[in-house]
């Protein structure tokens, strides 16, 4: 689960991180008297979406009058931001951040993450704030100290301040930094993330060090020890069939092909993607119905496959294991009747009672291209696809 | 011959009171020689009663001691199973498969991190289990559509690697283990451990490889074969058509941080000299064809 940025430096102003003044809004209104409120004579508008890059993308606005702050909220608040994480599609921006204007002297980027190879939390950190951390990754990697952090002992103060040091940080905020580095441990661990990024950290013209922008992944296997974070979740920010999807306990992504997919198993899954493209398809979408594909898990598939405008063929492909082919058949069957398809439907059965299974799609009046291997189910399904 | 699991394993399952853990329990004790392995089951708290006439016991160690248990298998439901590694690991099992899906990251973190300098090795989680086939089956994977012989499979996903299974046995190509190594970032052994284990067992030819994306595993594991590997390896990697940012189902299989994609993993692959295939559907003729 992803947060809004809003919500993340609450969460480090908790744990004693600098963070900006500010308030989130959602009307121009609101951001005028937000600003108000801020006093001084620079603000920031930022648009609040689950995306970066949204600076480039004229989501992020700096105004020096209350009238500057009232025409830049007028503009970001409904733009269709688009990013180069939204995708090409974008994202309607119905959220505001106003704060405190601030004075940048050093932009760093600090990051924790959990780091597969090691099987720690990794702390990153780079000179190169501000920007961008995956193409500093790629064309200057040397600028990124990393620290793996033992999960018995912590973070030690002395390796924290050792790559302090080595980033090129003046002497003089070394100290409010490790600190920093430590409190933002903590939020790690406390709120079971998955990443916390702080991109920028700011070192302000009078020497202090401020959380310009926060970003917090949380652990959705751990959300049920966070019901306070689970309530952060902003519904809009997610695909509405991904949603409905999750409560019928599937896994579904939407994608930009015409071949719906409804598979069991997240890899057979992806290799069912795989071979659409390979015989010349697009698939629409990646969808696991999980191990025992039963009835309603198949239905509520079908159903949310067709609300995706662009699918003109369905390609269902199980590998019935422990559950048997002659179920899943009879799910499939029902789950047809259930919902009205009216599209190509190309079925692939392999396992368990396979011969069985056959036999009562067979028998049943849905009306469908039958198919033995993976390789004929793609071909099928990419043929009828292009009529 | 076979790594991992043989018939002299004797086997305790922490969880077996659970509906999931009751009924692939049974499974496996009817599977080959599961009768002989299947030998112990935990439940806090239900020691002396007993699933199949297979005894429970409270605790791991008591498993161990009264029923010479060197191998756990994990059902326990996921806000628990880190700590039931913790537990098998304390009784110095020889070898612990997790099974059980949705394990937080943190709690996998400390248990990985309890486990370094002990004895115990970890498969999992998020894995179908390992199975020796004719001989011994640890795991929720489906028994009959495997055959022994002399082909190694390793993978990160379930039914993937039963497509792969059936494609061999079909083609006459039996396999002598079957490794699920699990879906999540934070596991036990990865490719590269399996391959290692399979290069040091006379009973295994060639090894059948399933990757997917997210991490670099199959990156690692190239390497190394590159070095050290004796046998021929067929390679598929899921995930070629899949988006950046998205997690494909799979805990780990999200390409993320500009890393993980199905393309690099596949030059990393062709370039340690593993016959890779784009075709999920070639995997069994691909590797019937190397074995000529």
């Amino acid at each position: 689960m992803k947060l809004h940025e809003y919500q993340a430096k609450k969460i480090l102003r908790a744990h004693q991180i600098p963070v900006p003044e500010g308030n989130p809004c959602f009307s121009v209104e609101e951001a005028v008297a937000a600003a108000k409120a801020l006093e001084g004579n620079r603000w920031v508008v930022k648009a609040q979406i689950h995306a970066g890059g949204r600076g480039n993308g004229g989501g992020v606005r700096v105004a020096s009058s209350i009238e500057e702050v009232r025409s830049h909220a007028s503009a970001i608040l409904g733009m269709n931001l688009i990013t180069h994480q939204t995708g090409p599609t974008g994202k309607v921006v119905e959220r505001l951040l106003i704060e405190r204007g601030v004075e940048i002297a050093d932009e760093l980027y600090i990051g924790l993450v959990v780091d597969r190879g090691s099987q720690r939390v990794v702390l990153m950190a780079s000179s190169e704030g501000g920007v961008d951390i995956e193409s500093v990754a790629i064309q200057d990697p040397g600028k990124i100290r990393t620290l793996q952090i033992d999960p018995k002992e912590g973070m030690s103060a002395d390796a924290a301040r050792a790559v302090v040091a080595e980033i090129g940080l003046p002497e003089s905020v070394h100290d409010d930094v490790v600190k920093l580095l430590s409190n933002l441990y903590d939020v790690f661990l406390t709120c079971d993330a998955t990443l916390v990024e702080v991109n920028p950290l700011v070192v302000t013209r009078d020497g202090n060090i401020v959380a310009v922008d926060a970003k917090i992944n949380l652990d959705d296997s751990a959300m049920y020890r966070h019901p306070e974070l689970a309530e952060l979740r902003d519904l809009s920010e997610e695909d509405p069939n991904e949603i409905a999807a999750t409560q019928a306990g599937l896994n579904y992504i939407s994608l930009e092909g015409n071949i719906g997919c409804l598979v069991n198993g997240a890899g057979l899954a992806m290799a069912t993607m795989d071979i659409i493209k390979l015989h010349g398809g697009e698939p629409a979408n990646f969808l696991d119905v999980g191990g025992g594909a039963t009835t309603e898990q198949v239905s509520a598939a079908f159903r949310i496959m067709l609300k995706h405008s662009s699918v003109r063929v369905i390609l269902v492909n199980i590998f019935g294991g422990i559950m048997r082919c002659d179920v899943i058949a009879a799910g499939i069957v029902e789950a047809a009747k259930q919902v009205d398809i009216r599209l190509p439907l190309v079925i692939r059965l392999e396992g368990t009672n396979v011969e069985k299974g056959r036999q009562i799609l067979a028998d049943s009046k849905i009306s469908f291209l039958p198919a033995t291997t993976m390789d004929d189910a793609a071909q099928k399904a990419v043929a009828a696809a292009r009529k | 011959m076979s790594i991992l699991i043989d018939r002299t394993s004797r086997v305790v399952t922490q969880g077996i009171t659970g509906k999931t853990g009751q009924f692939h329990t049974r499974m496996c004790f009817e599977y080959a020689a599961g009768r002989d392995c299947f030998v112990a089951g935990v439940t806090p708290g239900k020691g002396g009663q007993s699933v199949e006439n297979i005894p429970i016991f409270d605790s791991v160690i008591e498993a161990r001691d009264k029923k010479g248990c060197n191998v756990s298998v994990i059902y326990v439901p996921p806000r628990f199973a880190a700590a039931a590694i913790d537990e098998a690991v304390d009784a110095e099992l020889d070898l612990v498969i997790c099974i059980t899906e949705g394990i937080p990251v943190r709690d996998m973190v400390s248990t990985r991190r309890r486990m370094v300098g002990k004895k115990t090795i970890l498969v999992g989680p998020n894995c179908p289990g390992v199975i020796t086939p004719d001989v011994l089956k640890i795991g929720i994977m489906p028994g009959y559509i495997h055959r022994q012989g002399s082909i190694g499979v390793v993978s990160r996903s379930g039914t993937l690697t039963y497509e792969v299974v059936d494609q061999l046995t079909k083609l006459g190509l039996g396999q002598s283990t079957c490794v699920g190594i699990g879906g999540d970032p934070i596991n036990g052994l990865k490719h590269r451990d399996v391959m290692a284990h399979f290069n040091e067992d006379p009973a295994t030819e060639a090894v059948v490889m399933c990757g997917e994306i997210g991490g670099t595993d199959e990156e690692d594991c190239a390497k190394w074969i590159e070095q050290h590997m004796s046998k021929p390896v067929v390679a598929f990697i899921a995930g070629v058509t899949a988006p950046a940012g998205k997690r494909m189902g799979h805990a780990g299989a999200i390409i993320a941080g500009g890393k993980g994609a199905a393309s690099e993993k596949i030059a990393a692959l062709k370039a340690a000299g593993v016959h890779v295939t784009q075709n999920p559907a070639e995997i069994g003729a691909l590797t019937k064809q190397v074995l000529g």
